[in-house]
């Protein structure tokens, strides 16, 4: 663990240390006469190389307590620990320590400082660290390349856009070299489309650094999209931590549900929460007898085909079947299609929508080693999508349609203003 | 009933006005050696060369700061105090000036910087400086020349005392009005107190502290006649003179000659204090030049962040 906060308290005003007392004694939080709770309670672990976000609407006390994290903010009570290090007790001194070698900050209105170049501002972290300037502009100047600002050194933050004067911030944040990063709405002062960006940006960043990244928004669709974990904070207390898709589909109560309400489904949810168990599936080296009786159990024209290992290996169609049935032949290897569509089981739900208008079955989930994990049939996806706790349960598939040959006959039969005849009946009753 | 009640304050000032005299001799007159020999120094340096170099120098400083055409006004305008014949005196008053704008701002910044990091001194400061800038310069004149005699001596301290209040405020507020967020940014980052001080709020701060300073000046040069009166030489003592011989003519010349001053530490002190916003001045074409060097690099850097960011993801999107 990385950080391990323990029952954090912050009250601002007077008698603080009563107002915990009587917190904890279950006094609301409204009727704490001069002292107000910005944080009740705080307790949760963040894992080294995850990114953890803290949501919640103003108010809810989520920047008071990103400010505990690195001591802006003195806990009034509880603990808290830093790779081990307890932080309330700690002097002023040691405490500037472990700010310039632990702990670095992105905030919501970048905080750039405004008679400093770019270059400059990213090196500010190292000069604070006794970094020699020449060494400090050099790795200042990487920085900035990685965070797509090369050739931006030598210019005044006004000059630039507040997307890249955010990139600046992040730069800054990078170049001290820390394992954690605290971002303060980092992304919320942006425009939607850069703000999108930004965020993909970040999750490409983090792919290749790996820092611990303690992420604070207002804005659910962003922490599901970027968080490993959230914790949801109201009225100054973490009402629940948990996944993106625990958060979604399992809300702990009626705040957490209406929040997410509001989520994109699509972006948050994936493939593995919403697939199903394949049905239409054919081992390759089944005959095609097998296969067509797959086919039709399953009311479906095609079907996947698996090797033993269940790796996807590709679809058959039943009319291919029914010739080789009628020539007599053993084995399907012959018809096998490779126009199998697959999806990763991590993909989102916004990236299977293509794939699974242009397949022909339910479109195929594969994992990283090509097994076929499951079948989103594009029903389900179309739940999913709708709220309610039921969108990533299976869903019952609606009755097949009555094959052709059965209406026809019907039809035939009422044309000539005859009764139905009884086989048309028997084949619903057959059913 | 009210008849009896006094209360002897005058008594009581008087009485320690009298204790400093007899007991801080030595402070007192260490205070009016160095005083004296600054402005008389200053004072020496801005005579001793002809009026017209100096008229030269005066032209250019303005040319650097601000522009060619206070360069042209300053030549007029100083033309005339010579053909007024006031050029002595005004570089007496000039002297007298700068030397007490730079005593006051010496204390002021400190003062104010400490204002703004501690509520209790700001507290504690504002009363002394609504008293400072409230009570008649003439009444602090009194002791002042109790502690000094008559001089220029006086007359600085006195210019000093009613000058010293806007350096502290416009310090304290252009500290306490730096973006909060760079403040926390800097603790973020493990800065000290004094790391922060210096690089982060005090940059911030200069222009309001500039600002601070171009009032200074001004109040300054307003008690340019007080100080004649306290018997420092210049452009005071000229007019304190007509106005005792009831003589329009040479009041007028020697208050055109502060008019003149004021007019010249103004505007180059408000444009020291905002660089980037005079373009037309010597100094801003130079960092015009130093910038444009810089932006033609950066422009010729190979990629532009918008191109080499578009990540893969919302590629995908798109499709």
């Amino acid at each position: 663990m990385l950080v391990r906060a323990e029952g954090l308290y912050k009250v601002f005003g007077r008698r603080t240390h009563d107002a915990v007392e009587r917190l904890r004694n279950g006094t609301p939080r409204e009727q704490l006469d001069g002292a107000t709770a910005a944080v009740i309670d705080a307790s949760f672990e963040v894992r080294r190389g995850e990114i953890f976000v803290v949501m919640g609407l103003s108010g809810s006390g989520k920047s008071t307590l990103i400010r505990m994290i690195n001591g802006l903010h003195d806990a009034t009570a509880g603990r808290l620990q830093i790779n081990g290090q307890e932080i309330t007790t700690i002097s002023d001194k040691k405490l500037r320590e472990i700010r310039r070698t632990s702990i670095s900050m992105v905030f919501q209105h970048f905080a750039l400082l405004p008679h400093r170049t770019v270059v400059d501002n990213v090196a500010y972290p190292l000069e604070l660290q006794g970094v020699g300037q020449a060494e400090r502009e050099a790795r200042a100047s990487e920085i900035l390349d990685l965070v797509g600002l090369a050739g931006w050194g030598d210019k005044l933050p006004k000059q630039l856009s507040g997307g890249m004067q955010q990139r600046v911030g992040i730069a800054r944040a990078l170049a001290a070299d820390t394992d954690i990063l605290l971002m303060d709405e980092a992304f919320s002062a942006l425009d939607p489309l850069i703000r999108r960006e930004m965020q993909e940006q970040l999750v490409e960043l983090q792919q290749k650094l790996h820092k611990t990244i303690i992420f604070i928004t207002h804005d659910l669709n962003e922490a599901m999209f970027l968080g490993d974990r959230i914790a949801v904070m109201r009225d100054g207390r973490i009402v629940q931590i948990g996944s993106p898709e625990d958060i979604l589909t399992d809300p702990a109560n009626d705040y957490v549900e209406q929040f997410v309400q509001d989520v994109d489904r699509a972006r948050v949810l994936t493939a593995a929460n919403v697939m199903e168990k394949p049905i239409t599936v054919v081992a390759d080296g089944a005959g095609p007898r097998t296969a067509l009786k797959t086919m039709r159990d399953a009311y479906s024209s095609a079907a996947y085909v698996v090797d033993r290992n269940r790796t996807l290996v590709g679809t058959i169609e039943d009319r291919d079947a029914i010739k080789l049935v009628r020539k007599g032949e053993r084995s399907i290897a012959s018809i096998i299609r490779k126009d199998a569509v697959t999806v990763g089981a991590d993909d989102v739900l916004m990236d299977l929508f293509i794939p699974s208008v242009e397949s022909k079955l339910a479109v195929a989930v594969t994992d990283t080693d090509g097994h076929l994990v499951g079948v989103i049939p594009r029903v389900t996806l179309l739940a999913a999508l709708g709220p309610g706790p039921g969108a990533t349960e299976e869903i019952t598939i609606p009755a097949q349609p009555v094959p052709t040959t059965v209406i026809d006959q019907v039809l035939e039969a009422s044309e000539d203003g005859e009764p139905l005849a009884a086989s048309a009946l028997g084949y619903e009753e057959a059913r | 009933m009210l008849e009896n009640f006094h209360l002897p304050i005058g008594v009581w000032v008087s009485d320690v006005v009298d204790w400093v005299r007899d007991n801080l001799k030595a402070v007192l007159d260490l205070i009016s050696t160095v005083v004296s020999f600054l402005v008389e120094g200053l004072s020496d340096i801005l005579t001793a060369p002809p009026a017209l170099a100096m008229i030269v120098v005066l032209a250019l400083i303005g040319w650097l700061v601000r522009s060619w055409q206070l360069a042209v006004g300053t030549v007029v305008m100083f033309l005339i105090i010579i053909g007024v014949d006031q050029w002595e005196t005004t570089m007496q008053t000039l002297a007298l000036v700068l030397i007490a704008a730079l005593v006051t701002v010496a204390i002021a910044i400190p003062v104010g910087i400490w204002a703004a990091r501690n509520d209790a001194v700001s507290a504690a400061v504002k009363p002394v400086l609504d008293f400072m800038q409230t009570m008649p310069a003439l009444v602090y004149l009194i002791p002042v020349i109790v502690f000094f005699s008559i001089g220029v001596v006086p007359g600085v301290i006195a210019t000093v005392i009613f000058s010293f209040p806007p350096g502290v405020r416009l310090t304290e507020l252009g500290i306490r009005s730096v973006d909060a967020e760079t403040v926390e940014a800097g603790h973020a980052f493990g800065a000290k107190p004094g790391q922060i001080l210096r690089g982060i709020q005090l940059p911030q701060a200069m222009p309001t502290i500039m600002t601070g300073v171009n009032q200074v000046i001004m109040l300054a040069l307003s008690m340019a006649v007080i100080a004649g009166m306290a018997g420092a030489d210049g452009l005071g003592k000229e007019v304190a003179a007509a106005l005792a011989t009831i003589d329009v003519a040479k009041g007028a010349e020697a208050g055109l000659g502060v008019v003149f001053i004021a007019v010249y530490l103004d505007r180059v002190t408000a444009a020291a204090g905002a660089p980037s916003s005079y373009r037309g001045s010597l100094l801003g074409a130079l960092s015009r030049r130093r910038a444009s060097a810089r932006d033609a690099r950066a422009d010729a850097a190979p990629s532009s962040p918008e191109a080499s960011t578009m990540p893969a993801g919302s590629a995908r999107e798109l499709v």
